[in-house]
């Protein structure tokens, strides 16, 4: 039950701000940050209460829902979802926190924020397929709302993109949903969605996995993004409020990453590992794509969101490695993206406040004007190229270490993309904070404020926490990473094949005795 | 000459639901002559009719019951129908009351219309005899040829009414080839006899049997406005009083889908393999020239007749699947239809001034944030249509897609899906309309607490069904 209070908490929040004046702006903004902190503070109860030693589902709670159709209403997390969980609740708060200056109607933007988190939350903590279907679009409504209400000039465009892109992907989602309903209600006897029961005993031929786990890949891959379906982030990215980028980039991104380790994998793992060269080449191009899109961009949040294409990549590339290295730095960098990037969408948001552009172009030589901002903004992107001692580098070492097991020259191209990603972040970071204070507009830009400091501070200190200590972070999903790697260990299907060899070699071995046996018998006669 | 004996099987008792409303519907006429100016009573009175039929419909126990020479059936389908069309029919004159006050429409046979097409769907939905079908058919279609006109001032309510008639008319016949030819190779009109019949494999001809099909599948595809037969809704819908098209776009809509699912699910399984493509087909066609149409919509009641057109195209798949769960879910679908349409009527009506209906969608702009109430209810009722949770239009489409997948029709689901995102689009435009742009002019509320009660209505409905859809599923699943 705690879980559901903790996913239901902000909802109920948003709930009461609507029956707040509206004239009231510092009560409903107080209400929203006490709501979403109230939240993430709870939240840690569950790190630190969480078992690290297992990959069994904690802190469940099951009820039945819909009882004809064998729908449940079924919470729990493990490993795979605690972080995530848990950082939601924190970027939830730091968004809000961000978005003290919004100035058109304040209730409904914090409304949306709290709803949105509440749709995030129990994307993460969904074990019934339904459910997590109900989840996963609900989150939707509040995200196209808050891009197409409080984003830029072309915000519709961006709002109605983003929907459609995610829509399209779910709705297939929808009909494999249905479809493993009936297989495995053939199968067991036993109509039900719980995600548990069906990971356990779906038990579904190559070539119907395959058709399975295209239509989850294509509603997971257009979430993540993967080139080519990324299309509808840049719009959405450049479109969306500063808080939108960040929730956008830390949490809804991750639920694309997630997605493939909690349906995708387990489910079909003989199909996953079909997919490999696939999966591994489209990363791959992603990577490489991000990296040299993000080298040509002019305006600043452009940038950081091709910059995203690019580390997701990392991130797909790392979990379909199916070793230990690449899916433990594939989840880590999950939370480092979303650390790294949702504070270099802080930091741009911070600059466009003052000066309502984000061109490179426009910018230079701010590190004499703003310090403090110089060098927040360099500790954010040393870590998002992965400077080692900041968490960037453990999880693309991870990434590497894991997928050079695998394929060396995956390795060798996806490490290019290390080395392209130092290249436009720096080449960035000169034209804007270095050069001459040239521009009039930027001669007295004031530094960061109290404000803007307490949005920054927790996540440059979790940069070099991660980045220098990254165990604490690393045990709570080491359990469920090797529970999952023995389900989708290639080794257990090539071998197979090898066992099949086998038996059918001593079969025609023991035929050969048999026979010999019975010519012998045959002699003596 | 042989006297013709009455049926021996008159259980009225079957019928009450029938002469319960019929009654009502005299009695709203005849209280017309002395009411005077105030209509409220006539309303009130068909309210209580509706209800007491609503009982009524429980009266038989043990089900199903078969009735004047099996040509009448009580069974859960049709229980369940009634339910809903009296539903309808009571949401629809709940949003009456006001609007015909303001548009000045002071005619009491309104409401006895109302009342006796409700009666003509109770049969449609109950029949299981070709003449009954028919005769249920003309006696809805008859009273909405005149509800669709009953402005009888307002220039796009006459057209409508005409083309209306028109085209129904046309239809009709088509219909009644079709029974004929059916009956021709058959020898009997009776829906239950022709499945035997055809169980045993003793139909006269095969050819002439198909063509009734055929004539079959087009008459019915235009009660139910289902591509290609489509292109009066959108003028009907647009022209005729807004509670009026409400009320088409739901009840009578069901009444021929039920008596389609009857025809072709209940009836003609055992020749699946003839209309089947046909069917599927005319689903997918249904779909994607709803959806198409419906997004280059620039006024509500266009955009809203486009989107029912497309509704029908989910539905027919639950008839082309015809197992266990398609007549549940078609239940469950046309129920959460109904909410969801008269919620959506209700903001329109209410949105609407008298002379300036505020129809086109741009005149929406800005109502986010100037009834956000009203603005959130309609979004609710937007994304409900399109299928998005926790609303009752996911559960709905949810059902029907089941009900397809079981039997193995995953290409037909995919198609269904890409529409749904499809929908989306034109759903969206509105809700972008109301949140996303600038107020363009001044956009009045006019009061009214009866339509706000149904729109209160509808919203609760849309999620409680969305969120709890369990204890309705049950009923349905009978």
């Amino acid at each position: 039950m705690f879980l559901t209070f903790l996913t239901f908490l902000p909802l109920i929040g948003a709930v009461i701000l609507a029956f707040l004046p509206k004239e009231n702006e510092g009560q409903i903004k107080q209400t929203a940050v006490g709501f979403a902190a109230a939240d993430f503070l709870l939240s840690l109860q569950l790190w630190f209460d969480f078992d690290n030693t297992t990959h069994q589902m904690q802190f469940e709670y099951s009820a039945s829902w819909i009882p004809s159709w064998g729908i449940s209403y079924h919470v729990g997390i493990d490993g795979i979802s605690l972080l995530l969980f848990v950082m939601t609740t924190f970027l939830t708060l730091i968004s809000i926190i961000a978005s003290w200056d919004v100035k058109k109607s304040i209730r409904e933007y914090m409304m949306a924020m709290l709803a949105l988190s509440t749709g995030m939350l129990g994307v993460f903590i969904s074990l019934d397929m339904f459910m997590f279907y109900v989840f996963w679009e609900f989150q939707l409504v509040p995200m196209y709302i808050i891009i197409g209400v409080w984003g830029g000039p072309r915000r519709i465009y961006a709002a109605v993109k983003f929907f459609l892109y995610t829509a399209v992907g779910s709705l297939l989602m929808l009909v494999a949903i249905i479809w493993i309903y009936f297989i495995i209600k053939e199968q067991t006897g036993v109509a039900t969605t719980d995600l548990m029961y069906i990971t356990e005993h779906l038990d579904v031929p190559l070539e119907t996995q395959k058709w399975l786990f295209m239509a989850f890949f294509l509603a997971f891959a257009i979430k993540v993004p993967m080139f080519p379906f990324h299309t509808w982030l840049p719009d959405a990215h450049v479109e969306a409020p500063t808080a939108g980028s960040v929730i956008l980039a830390g949490v809804l991104l991750k639920m694309g990453t997630y997605g493939f380790f909690r349906f995708n994998l387990p489910l079909f793992p003989y199909a996953s590992n079909e997919f490999v060269p696939f999966i591994a080449w489209l990363s791959i191009i992603g990577i490489i794509y991000g990296a040299l899109v993000s080298l040509v961009q002019e305006d600043l949040k452009k940038l950081v969101a091709y910059s995203s294409v690019s580390h997701l990549g990392f991130v797909m590339l790392g979990t379909f490695a199916f070793n230990h290295y690449g899916m433990q730095g594939a989840l880590l960098q999950n939370i480092n993206h979303g650390i790294s990037t949702g504070a270099l969408f802080l930091l741009v948001g911070m600059i466009y406040d003052r000066r309502h552009t984000r061109m490179i172009k426009e910018f230079g030589g701010l590190s004499k004007q703003m310090p403090k901002y110089a060098i927040c903004f360099m500790i954010v992107a040393l870590s998002s190229i992965g400077l080692p001692g900041m968490n960037g580098f453990v999880g693309e070492f991870l990434i590497l270490l894991g997928i050079f097991q695998v394929n060396g020259m995956y390795a060798a191209l996806a490490t290019s993309g290390v080395i392209f990603a130092a290249c436009y972040i720096l080449w960035m970071f000169q034209r804007v904070m270095f050069q001459e204070l040239k521009n009039p507009a930027n001669m007295k830009l004031p530094d960061m404020n109290l404000r803007e400091m307490i949005t920054m501070v927790p996540l440059i200190v979790l940069i070099f926490w991660i980045g220098l200590y990254p165990k604490p972070f690393m045990k709570t999903f080491e359990a469920s990473v090797s529970h999952l790697i023995t389900k989708v260990d290639p080794g257990n299907f090539k071998p197979k094949q090898i066992k099949e060899h086998h038996a059918a070699l001593i079969q025609q071995e023991d035929l050969a005795q048999m026979n010999k046996k019975l010519k012998g018998e045959k002699d003596k006669e | 000459m042989e006297p013709i004996s009455a049926p021996a099987s008159i259980d009225l008792v079957s019928l009450a639901p029938v002469l319960v409303l019929t009654a009502f519907a005299i009695g709203v006429l005849v209280l017309d002559l002395f009411g005077g100016k105030n209509k409220i009573l006539l309303a009130f009175v068909s309210l209580v009719g509706l209800l007491v039929t609503a009982v009524s419909a429980f009266a038989k126990i043990k089900l199903p019951v078969y009735s004047f020479n099996d040509s009448y059936v009580v069974d859960h389908l049709s229980v369940f129908f009634i339910v809903i069309f009296t539903i309808s029919s009571a949401l629809a004159i709940l949003i009456s009351i006001d609007y015909n006050r303001r548009e000045n429409i002071q005619a009491g046979e309104y409401y006895a219309l109302i009342l006796f097409c409700t009666v003509g769907m109770i049969l449609l939905a109950s029949s299981t005899d070709f003449i009954m079908i028919f005769l249920g058919i003309e006696i809805v279609s008859i009273c909405l040829y005149v509800l669709a006109g009953i402005r009888r001032k307002d220039l796009k309510s006459n057209e409508a009414a005409l083309k209306y008639f028109l085209l129904g008319a046309f239809a009709t016949g088509f219909l009644l080839y079709g029974m004929a030819l059916m009956y021709g190779a058959s020898g009997t009109t009776n829906l239950v006899k022709i499945a035997g019949l055809l169980k045993d494999g003793e139909i006269n001809s095969k050819p002439i049997l198909l063509m009734g099909v055929v004539l079959l599948v087009i008459g019915f595809g235009f009660k139910v406005a289902s591509a290609p037969f489509h292109m009066w809704a959108p003028d009907v819908y647009q022209g005729a009083p807004s509670p009026v098209t409400a009320f088409m776009a739901v009840g009578p809509k069901a009444a021929a889908l039920a008596a389609f699912f009857r025809v072709f699910a209940e009836t003609l399984p055992d020749i699946a393999s003839s209309w089947e493509t046909l069917l599927y087909v005319v689903a997918v066609l249904t779909m994607f020239l709803g959806n198409l149409g419906a997004i280059f919509q620039t006024n509500i009641k266009r955009l809203l007749a486009y989107s029912s057109i497309s509704h029908v195209g989910y539905i027919l798949i639950a008839i082309i699947a015809k197992n266990s769960l398609s007549s549940a879910s078609i239940l469950f679908y046309m129920l959460a239809y109904a909410l969801m349409i008269f919620g959506i009527f209700g903001i329109i009506i209410l949105l609407g001034q008298k002379g300036n209906e505020n129809l086109e969608i741009e005149n929406y702009s800005g109502l986010g944030f100037k009834h956000p109430v009203l603005a959130m209810s309609m979004t609710i009722f937007l994304l409900s249509l399109g299928g998005l949770p926790p609303f009752a239009g996911f559960v709905a489409k949810f059902y029907i897609f089941s009900a397809a997948i079981k039997e193995g029709y995953v290409i037909l689901v995919v198609i269904a899906v890409i529409n749904s995102a499809i929908s989306f689009y034109y759903y969206l435009k509105v809700v972008v309309f109301m949140y996303m742009k600038e107020p363009v002019g001044e956009l009045r509320v006019s009061i009214s607490p009866v339509t706000l009660f149904v729109v209160a209505l509808a919203v609760i409905g849309t999620i409680e069904l969305g969120i709890f859809p369990d204890p309705i599923i049950t009923l349905a699943q009978q």
